[in-house]
């Protein structure tokens, strides 16, 4: 009987316990794509930038892996990764962007100041293609292989670390 | 007076990097016309979380992307699908945590299997103290 009476005790302690430990777990507030293996949705974009052509399904169905990249010319972020960008392209990488609610001008002037490495670039006003794709923000790079197949998805700004797991993924998608 | 200048210009200057650069989405802030679709849009939006602000509807979120997914669900019910068929379609690509209407499911099941072994539970002490009463009660006196 006095064991008992300890019960809701033990009870309450255990209860404190766990929501204790799992106040010290690091928190993961990525929204992770469950299109992953899934193919990508038809789609046909404007040309984001003038002089270069827009995105479509078509351009990801000639049998080579490409990196799709959702940015916008008004994410700091995308500042932080282009130099990386860059160093996928000089690896000989076919970089496609999308970029999110983005006027011609905007995307002009940051392709001018942080470079451009993207082969083409198309304009998503709406983030239609973004949600169809499960991504939930920007910047996002998503590893599509050869017949236009999600592989992977790189959540955040691509820095210099994420650059040798890209090109590993971007091989295992040939 | 020099403050209330500079304060008045201060409110006059636009963000220098705002989220966004055009226009939102046609229907991210327009009611449907008919009511009884803008009924339905609007509830559903309720139960549909903002992935930008994670801790928002997307019916109760400002942010570019949660008017991106407003003029989505708007213009979907307007087209006549089913509200139900909308939140299937985010949730194959968000998975559940988009939603924030409950499903049971292999993770989410002992949310609703524990009260009702609670209510079992209290259920039973409350039968074997008070179910017992009587007889006891009639021994004491």
């Amino acid at each position: 009987m006095r064991l008992t009476l300890w019960i809701p005790l033990m009870l309450f302690a255990l209860f404190a316990g766990l929501a204790g430990y799992q106040l010290t777990q690091p928190k993961n507030e990525f929204v992770e794509s469950q299109m992953l293996g899934k193919p990508l949705p038809a789609f046909d974009l404007r040309p984001a930038n003038l002089g270069q052509p827009g995105a479509s399904l078509a351009d990801f169905k000639d049998g080579k892996p490409k990196l799709l990249n959702i940015w916008a010319s008004w994410c700091l972020p995308c500042i932080a990764e282009a130099p990386h960008l860059e160093r996928l392209k000089d690896a000989g990488v076919d970089i496609v962007g999308v970029a999110i609610r983005d006027r011609p001008q905007d995307v002009a002037r940051f392709l001018a100041q942080h470079g451009n490495p993207y082969s083409r670039i198309g304009a998503d006003d709406l983030s239609v293609i973004q949600l169809e794709i499960g991504s939930s923000g920007v910047p996002e790079t998503f590893v599509i292989d050869g017949q236009g197949i999600i592989r992977h998805q790189h959540i955040g700004d691509v820095r210099a670390g994420d650059v040798p797991k890209l090109l590993q993924k971007l091989e295992e998608a040939k | 007076m020099r403050a209330l200048i500079l304060f008045i210009a201060a409110l006059c200057v636009s963000p220098v990097l705002a989220q966004q650069s055009l226009p939102p989405a046609p229907l991210a802030y327009q009611q449907l016309s008919d009511p009884a679709q803008e009924a339905a849009a609007l509830a559903l939006m309720h139960t549909l979380r903002c992935l930008k602000c994670q801790s928002q509807s997307i019916a109760d979120s400002d942010a570019p992307m949660a008017g991106d997914m407003r003029h989505q669900v708007r213009s979907r019910i307007a087209a006549g699908e089913e509200p139900e068929a909308i939140r299937a379609w985010l949730v194959q690509r968000y998975g559940d945590y988009v939603s924030y209407a409950p499903t049971v499911s292999s993770t989410t099941w002992p949310l609703f299997a524990v009260p009702l072994v609670l209510l079992l539970i209290a259920g039973g002490i409350l039968w074997s103290r008070i179910g017992r009463k009587p007889k006891n009660a009639g021994e004491a006196t």
